[in-house]
């Protein structure tokens, strides 16, 4: 059995062509696509991810001459020949920059003669004049320094919520709203967010939230992704390289017709008007949408189609096909725009997540209404006052519980012996989080017997007030 | 009910939450005759809770009203019976994350303590993965199982009762994810090479101390770990309130304007704005919070 599962472990782990991959040199990242003989540019050296198919993921390359790909083999961390002579502190070392006695010429000619990173640090090691004089610590330094930029590693992961929201985060983080990943790892904990949910998710950060909470379903239950103007944007959800299963889970609605399905009026043929009249227009319940084979009403337009093209001349039978494939094409999205609908239409999802840079009170109070009662929802905003705004209306209009307006702080450590603190550089801010519980707004309308007494005033007063 | 699985209505047998307001909560088992007190008065389970859907108003024999609410591993850890010292929702939503955890991981953990992360990890993995949590003190191990199994996950875990750093975690090869919230981690790092996956995997510790985060990573780095990070995530939560500012009376803009509005014999000068004050919704940071809870280290296991 553990060989069984080793397998199949071992496919899942394997560097294929077409994968979605990122890769990472220090502390730095790059979404990129396993593809044969292409380039690929990252920080400022180009190569080939070729020889990567078939390696593990984690595996770490060395680039070799010529842009090709060598695997490095874990154990490889060779010291630079030690060093037996340290200073003790550093009142002789003079910066007159003429400590190092190679020049940029001869580094060049070194990186020509095709010398590994590890050998040219050696290089200059030996040719520093102060080298010696520095202190244990400060040879590490300098030597972890030179490193970094002289050798020639890259590691290649497999994407995943972790390395794709640090990604964004260091790379593009206007492309996320500034969303910081542990603020992120905040909503999907405080959203439940898990397998087998019904999970909305209104987002404008690039697909990144949205990718997130499908990895934590593992395709396993429904994602309606609610989006603004004309489609949804999914760069980073791409990233993710999801099987196609996962995206089968996934549908869309779009946010300006929420008002329309919130009052039942949802008139999916109204905003199509050289939409063709539809066979079946409302005979079927929103209920029973899903995912259900081509309508036989299509069928039998197809079916005519078919006799009177062999009448006519090819040119009009051209444009006629064109019609049917925009015809097929309207009533594909009209499908999947029904089958969000029905999502949405029974008010029962499980969980509400929303991350934008729009105003987010009008998108809560809007979709709140279609979560279920005693479910979590949980706000993200780059800026605290909308979220302000958010919390005191939730507050007077009721029906939202264990509100809670948030922020993170995150701090980096360096850590070696004799040399921990912390980072000197650390995050400003990471946005803030407005979360809470969905209650059922009235008490039920039959009023158990054994309550005699009104509760007193100041206790309704005290209750109402409460979060 | 159950911890990683919503339902719609309570029945008997369930973990319900009851919210009072105020972050004030009690965590109740559902049966069929019995009562809960709570300062508002008696909940009936028969009439007030069975039957009912979960996120219903209650009104309580004294009139109050409560909240009934399905339970979550958040609400867990804030209700949950102490017996240890517990790990809270920020540092088990890095935790998750930074592990990489989701559905169909197998993870090992040690020690299991109250099991607040413990229900964390299993809603993440449910429900194919599986957890191998390991406890040293044995009434410890045995309250955490049948807690697991009273909240119905108990099919997703395997309590071990023994020593981490001594006996491991009772499985080779299996984990892509480890974690670590014992006394000296460091002595637990071979046990959990060996747990992890040959392809490689993630490992975090949780350490209230920097010396005990020191020689873990030294640890963690003679095992060749790599990606070795420590971090410290703290939560700061806002009290949303309006405040009333008095605006300060630095006189009139104009001194004649002013000689006009008080003519004579020094009588008090027309300040129509001495109690002005503006009034505005802010949020307020608490005077106390949390400022320290642990450093969390993270590291990967490569392939070999």
């Amino acid at each position: 059995m553990a060989n069984n599962v080793d397998d199949s472990t071992d496919e899942q782990c394997t560097i294929k062509e077409g994968d979605c991959v990122v890769l990472k040199r220090g502390d730095v990242f790059k979404a990129a696509q396993v593809q044969k003989n292409r380039k690929v540019i990252f920080e400022k050296k180009w190569f080939f991810l070729d020889n990567a198919v078939g390696e593990l993921y984690g595996t770490s390359f060395e680039v070799a001459s010529g842009g090709t790909l060598q695997p490095r083999k874990p154990k490889h961390a060779e010291s630079i020949a030690e060093v037996k002579e340290a200073g003790i502190d550093n009142r002789n070392i003079v910066d007159d920059g003429r400590s190092q006695k190679l020049t940029r010429d001869d580094i060049e000619t070194l990186k020509g003669q095709g010398l590994k990173g590890q050998d040219i640090v050696q290089q200059l090691v030996e040719n520093s004049s102060s080298f010696r004089d520095k202190t244990e610590f400060a040879q590490e330094k300098y030597i972890k320094k030179k490193k970094k930029k002289y050798e020639n590693t890259v590691m290649v992961l497999k994407p995943s919520t972790r390395i794709l929201a640090q990604m964004y985060h260091g790379r593009e983080p206007g492309k996320i709203c500034y969303l910081r990943y542990d603020s992120l790892a905040l909503m999907l904990t405080l959203g439940n967010v898990h397998a087998g949910s019904k999970l909305i998710v209104f987002e404008t950060c690039a697909g990144l939230v949205l990718g997130a909470v499908m990895e934590r379903m593992g395709g396993q239950g429904s994602v309606i992704q609610m989006y603004p103007g004309g489609g949804p944007a999914r760069g980073a959800t791409d990233s993710f390289g999801f099987p196609e299963h996962f995206l089968r889970t996934l549908h869309d609605f779009p946010l300006c017709k929420v008002q329309a399905l919130l009052a039942g009026r949802l008139s999916l043929e109204a905003q199509e008007p050289d939409a063709p009249p539809l066979p079946k227009p409302q005979g079927r319940s929103l209920e029973s949408g899903g995912v259900d084979p081509a309508p036989e009403g299509m069928e039998m337009e197809m079916e005519k189609e078919r006799e009177r093209e062999s009448e006519t001349e090819e040119r009009e039978r051209r444009r006629e096909d064109k019609a049917q494939e925009r015809k097929m094409k309207m009533e594909e999205k009209r499908k999947k725009l029904l089958a969000a609908a029905a999502l949405l239409q029974p008010r029962n999802a499980d969980g509400l997540v929303i991350a934008s840079r729009l105003h987010p009170c009008p998108v809560l109070l809007g979709l709140l209404k279609f979560l279920a009662p005693s479910r979590p929802f949980v706000v993200y905003c780059q800026y605290r006052e909308p979220l302000i705004e958010c919390y005191t209306k939730l507050k007077q209009q009721g029906g939202a519980i264990n509100l809670q307006l948030s922020e993170t702080w995150l701090r980096h450590y360096q850590v070696l012996p004799n040399r921990t603190h912390p980072v000197l550089l650390m995050s400003g801010g990471g946005g803030y989080l407005l979360s809470g519980t969905k209650v059922l707004a009235d008490p039920p309308e039959s009023t158990p017997p054994q309550r005699s007494e009104e509760p007193s005033p100041k206790r309704i007063k005290l209750q109402e007030t409460d979060g | 009910m159950s911890f990683v699985e919503y339902s719609e209505f309570i029945q008997e047998g369930d973990v319900a939450i009851i919210f009072m307001g105020h972050g004030s909560m009690l965590p109740v088992k559902v049966e069929q005759g019995a009562q809960t007190q709570t300062r508002y008065g008696v909940i009936r389970h028969s009439t007030d809770l069975i039957g009912r859907p979960f996120g219903s108003k209650v009104t309580c024999s004294k009139g109050g009203w409560v909240y009934v609410l399905h339970p979550t591993p958040e609400l867990w850890t804030l209700n949950l019976p102490h017996r240890t010292q517990i790990l809270y929702t920020t540092d088990i939503a890095n935790i998750t994350m930074m592990l990489e955890l989701k559905p169909g991981s197998v993870v090992c953990e040690s020690g299991t303590g109250s099991g607040s992360l413990s229900h964390a990890i299993l809603r993440t993995i449910a429900p194919s993965g599986h957890l191998y949590t390991v406890e040293f003190h044995q009434q410890r191990a045995e309250k955490a199982a049948e807690e697991f199994r009273e909240h119905k996950v108990g099919h997703l875990v395997t309590t071990l009762n023994q020593d981490v750093c001594k006996e491991g975690f009772g499985v080779t090869g299996v984990a892509d994810a480890v974690f670590l919230d014992i006394p000296s981690p460091w002595e637990a790092i071979g046990h959990a090479k060996t747990a992890m996956k040959r392809q490689g995997g993630r490992i975090s510790s949780f350490s209230p101390c920097i010396e005990q985060v020191q020689r873990t990573c030294a640890a963690l780095a003679e095992q060749g770990f790599g990606e070795i990070c420590t971090l410290e995530v703290l939560l700061r939560v806002y009290d949303v309130r309006p405040v009333s500012i008095a605006l300060p009376d630095l006189g009139d803009e104009d001194p004649l304007q002013a000689g006009l509005d008080t003519p004579g014999e020094g009588g008090a000068p027309a300040t129509p704005d001495a109690n002005a004050a503006i009034t505005l919704r802010t949020a307020m940071p608490p005077r106390d919070m949390a400022g320290h809870t642990g450093y969390l280290t993270f590291a990967t296991k490569s392939p070999v």
